[in-house]
């Protein structure tokens, strides 16, 4: 279909009112020690560093910043607590203090909403409405699942591994937490996790609900720090498992480090997810479901649909289409609760990101933004789109992590699948299409760990989730994230 | 063979190539607009938009010249008390009512729409059919409410519907037509985005959810389908249609929404009462009371509104 030039217009006329989300019932302290063996204290070498408000670069809180000791002495309260209480006690009573700490997450639902927001960048329709609701979905199933692990693996004995060392990312710290903490708890094994260094908030936030719980002392630590933190926990001889969620880059290092030891391991990597959008597709919901893939959370997503194939003979209407619906998009406070976009999470990405904007215009790809006006202070970045870009392209193949979708078109089945394979990593995939058939033909050619069907970046605690490739390795979520977390005996 | 083909002004649409809709994707992005927040003056500015966007309507067997006359007065008169309001769009009113709407809103700017076509259901003869919308015209009608034969449109007799909204348009002379899809007895959205482009290409100037009288009536869900027809229509022709959700928007919030709606997907050259109309009787009222609410900071009571 040609596209005349009978174009619409977002801006002018009715607007909306700023609707902030109130902070007044939030408390963040100045300081934040380490929370170790059920209290939090200073770290020794006394050393914190600034979480800033990627909104505004406001300071927000001073964080410890942990060291090889502090490690060593989290391991230590971990091992003790496992071999000690935890790993002794009924599991139907484990289950019931997971059951606590999710009742808890719910209970203070808007405080952990709005510091995820302060110290993440993300709007807080996504924080309310989705990371802090699943965070404490993902603590009542994997509660269910604690005095039911014969279930989950007939016939076999499921035991603990010991002490968990995870390192989470910082583009769902709080999800990120409850996907490594509830599993790891309902199989019994105790826990030392590493926020990432720009949003250390709500994990320390968690610590202090997980107090509340009175979980047994030493069963969840928490220690903040920068990369050299996550490596001292990574290493340290008396972890049993390692489970880390971040980029490509730093799996590989950790992969090596734990070739020949005896730790189990599961990597949850990078991704660079294509979207294809046939003909027969509904091109208006199609639409709305490229915006989803790509600017949820300013594309801070490991899953996101950041290359998008659409069938050619659908593609200016498609594109134009995506273009309007990019004007209504508000980008802006990530406190008011009609924001779309939020802020970008750190100085360091969002340069990142600008020079992958560079990059995409200089090998030749066409560059849209939306029209939005960007606040003075802050890091952000507008809703961008390439077009005239291929498969050789540096936007198509790397991961960017930002709101930057790459626009490819296709003509056939096989050049869609051979386009969407063709890419080293394998975390997830979208097929948009009306007929049913098509939908399974193309999903089992894709080779990516999660693949949605008509629909983008829907997550459930009862689905497993992972990549191929060098997207990393193992699964969490469902069942299968239990397996990680237990060694089976016959 | 002639190679200056004559051009129709209404070329039946192929509707093999009309998008599918679906529909889990369209309750996402309605529940979208619905958490959009509006406050104090984009509220403000909302409301009086509302206000001015209603086809204030009764459609009763009941109704007598005399509930006519006190309509067309609140149509006027919204509420004196608050100075600043707009008038309402529209009376709606069926088509021997037409001659006291008249009259009644002498030197007043405000259309006066008339159902037509056998409303409700549609079930008599094209004849019949087009006599009453001339009837109505003739009695002083600026706009006229058709509904379309859902019993041809279901039994895929499309040409058949395409023709009779051609006619009626035809004989409603200069009034605005509407059209009326009657979306709670097409049973899914596929079918509400065929008929809404069979509608537009048959040259409605505007496009109607309901009667009023089926339930359900007008959705968010319903309209989304038909807004984005609408723009469809307008990128591959050129020509603004309007759109009239009608029945069961009876408060003023939802009203709010359905403005979200339309911002986010037609944008504001659709934002007055020329393109967008709510088909309504007590959604007035709620409007007005949320107005003096936020003006006052208090609910008043709903017996310092006149009913109507």
């Amino acid at each position: 279909m040609a596209i005349p030039e009978n174009k619409l217009a977002f801006d002018g006329g009715w607007n909306y009112a700023p609707a902030p989300e109130s902070t007044d019932h939030i408390v963040v302290k100045k300081r934040y020690g380490l929370f170790i063996n059920g209290d939090f204290r200073a770290p020794e070498k006394g050393r914190y560093f600034d979480t800033l408000n990627p909104a505004n670069e406001e300071k927000l809180s001073r964080v410890a910043m942990a060291s090889q000791a502090d490690v060593d002495k989290a391991v230590k309260a971990a091992r003790k607590a496992y071999t000690g209480p935890w790993s002794r006690m009924k599991a139907k009573e484990r289950g019931k203090y997971i059951f606590r700490i999710a009742r808890m997450i719910q209970e203070r639902a808007r405080e952990f909403a709005v510091i995820e927001s302060l110290d993440g960048g993300k709007p807080i329709r996504e924080s309310r409405d989705v990371d802090v609701p699943l965070a404490a979905a993902h603590f009542f199933y994997y509660a269910g699942w604690a005095d039911k692990l014969e279930y989950a693996f007939p016939g076999r004995k499921a035991k603990a591994l010991g002490v968990a060392g995870q390192v989470i990312p910082w583009n769902f710290p709080l999800l990120m937490a409850s996907w490594k903490i509830a599993p790891a708890l309902a199989c019994g094994n105790t826990v030392v996790l590493k926020p990432a260094e720009t949003t250390p908030l709500t994990a320390l936030k968690l610590a202090e609900v997980i107090a509340d719980a009175g979980l047994p002392d030493g069963v969840v630590n928490i220690v903040t720090g920068a990369g050299d933190t996550g490596a001292a926990i990574v290493t340290h001889p008396g972890v049993d498992k390692v489970a880390f969620t971040g980029s490509t880059n730093v799996g590989r290092i950790i992969q090596k480090a734990l070739a020949g030891t005896n730790k189990k391991y599961t990597l949850e990597l990078g991704g660079k997810a294509a979207n294809i959008i046939f003909a027969d597709a509904a091109i208006d919901q199609a639409v709305e479901g490229i915006v989803n893939g790509i600017f949820f959370n300013q594309g801070h997503v490991c899953c996101a649909g950041s290359r998008l194939l659409v069938q050619e003979s659908v593609a200016d209407e498609v594109i134009e289409k995506l273009k309007d619906r990019m004007e209504t998009l508000i980008v802006g406070d990530p406190l008011d609760k009609n924001t779309d976009i939020g802020a970008i999470n750190s100085r360091m990405q969002l340069e990142k990101i600008e020079s992958y904007l560079k990059i995409g215009q200089s090998e030749g790809g066409e560059m849209h933004q939306s029209s939005c006006s960007l606040p003075k202070s802050g890091y952000w970045c507008r809703p961008t789109i390439f077009t005239g870009v291929s498969q050789s392209s540096r936007v198509v193949q790397e991961e960017i992590f930002g709101p930057v979708l790459a626009i490819q078109t296709f003509r056939t089945y096989d050049e869609a699948l051979t386009k969407a394979n063709n890419t080293p990593y394998g975390l997830s995939g979208g097929v948009w299409t009306d007929k049913g058939s098509k939908i399974f033909k193309m999903t089992q050619g894709i080779r990516a760990g999660v693949i949605w069907a008509n629909t983008f970046n829907k997550f459930d605690p009862t689905s497993p989730f992972g990549g191929y490739k060098e997207s990393g390795m193992g699964r969490e979520g469902g069942l299968h994230g239990l397996g990680a977390y237990v060694k089976l005996e016959a | 063979m002639s190679l200056t083909a004559v051009k129709t002004p209404n070329r039946m649409p192929d509707l093999g190539r009309v998008a599918a809709v679906d529909e889990v994707g369209v309750d996402e992005r309605v529940a979208r607009f619905q958490s959009r927040s509006i406050k104090k003056a984009s509220k403000v500015e909302a409301l009086k938009m509302v206000l001015g966007m209603i086809d204030l309507t009764t459609l009763e067997g009941q109704d007598t010249p005399g509930k006519v006359r006190q309509l067309c007065q609140k149509a006027i008169h919204l509420h004196d008390a608050m100075p600043g309001l707009p008038h309402v769009a529209a009376i709606c009113v069926y088509p021997t009512m037409v001659g006291i709407a008249k009259e009644a809103l002498q030197g007043h700017d405000i259309n006066i729409a008339s159902v037509a076509t056998a409303f409700p259901s549609g079930m008599s003869s094209r004849e019949v059919k087009l006599d009453e919308t001339r009837m109505a015209v003739a009695a002083g009608a600026t706009e006229i409410d058709m509904v379309i034969s859902r019993g041809a449109f279901l039994a895929g007799q499309y040409a058949h519907v395409f023709d009779e909204i051609v006619a009626v348009k035809e004989a409603g002379g200069d009034a605005r037509l509407k059209v009326i899809l009657e979306t709670g007895e097409l049973g899914t959205l596929d079918r509400v985005r065929c008929a809404s482009v069979l509608a537009m290409h048959a040259g409605a100037d505007f496009i109607k959810t309901s009667t009023g009288k089926i339930q359900p009536a007008a959705t968010m869900q319903v309209t989304l389908v038909m807004l984005q027809a609408i723009k469809d229509y307008y990128r591959e022709t050129g020509r603004m249609v309007g759109m009239k959700p009608a029945g069961g928007i009876s408060n003023a919030k939802l009203a709010v929404h359905y403005l979200v709606m339309l911002r986010e997907t037609l944008g504001a050259a659709w934002m007055t009462p020329e393109w967008f109309r709510f088909g309504a009787s007590s959604l007035a009222n709620d409007a007005l009371m949320q107005l003096m609410k936020q003006s006052t900071g208090v609910y008043q009571s709903a017996d310092y509104f006149s009913k109507d």
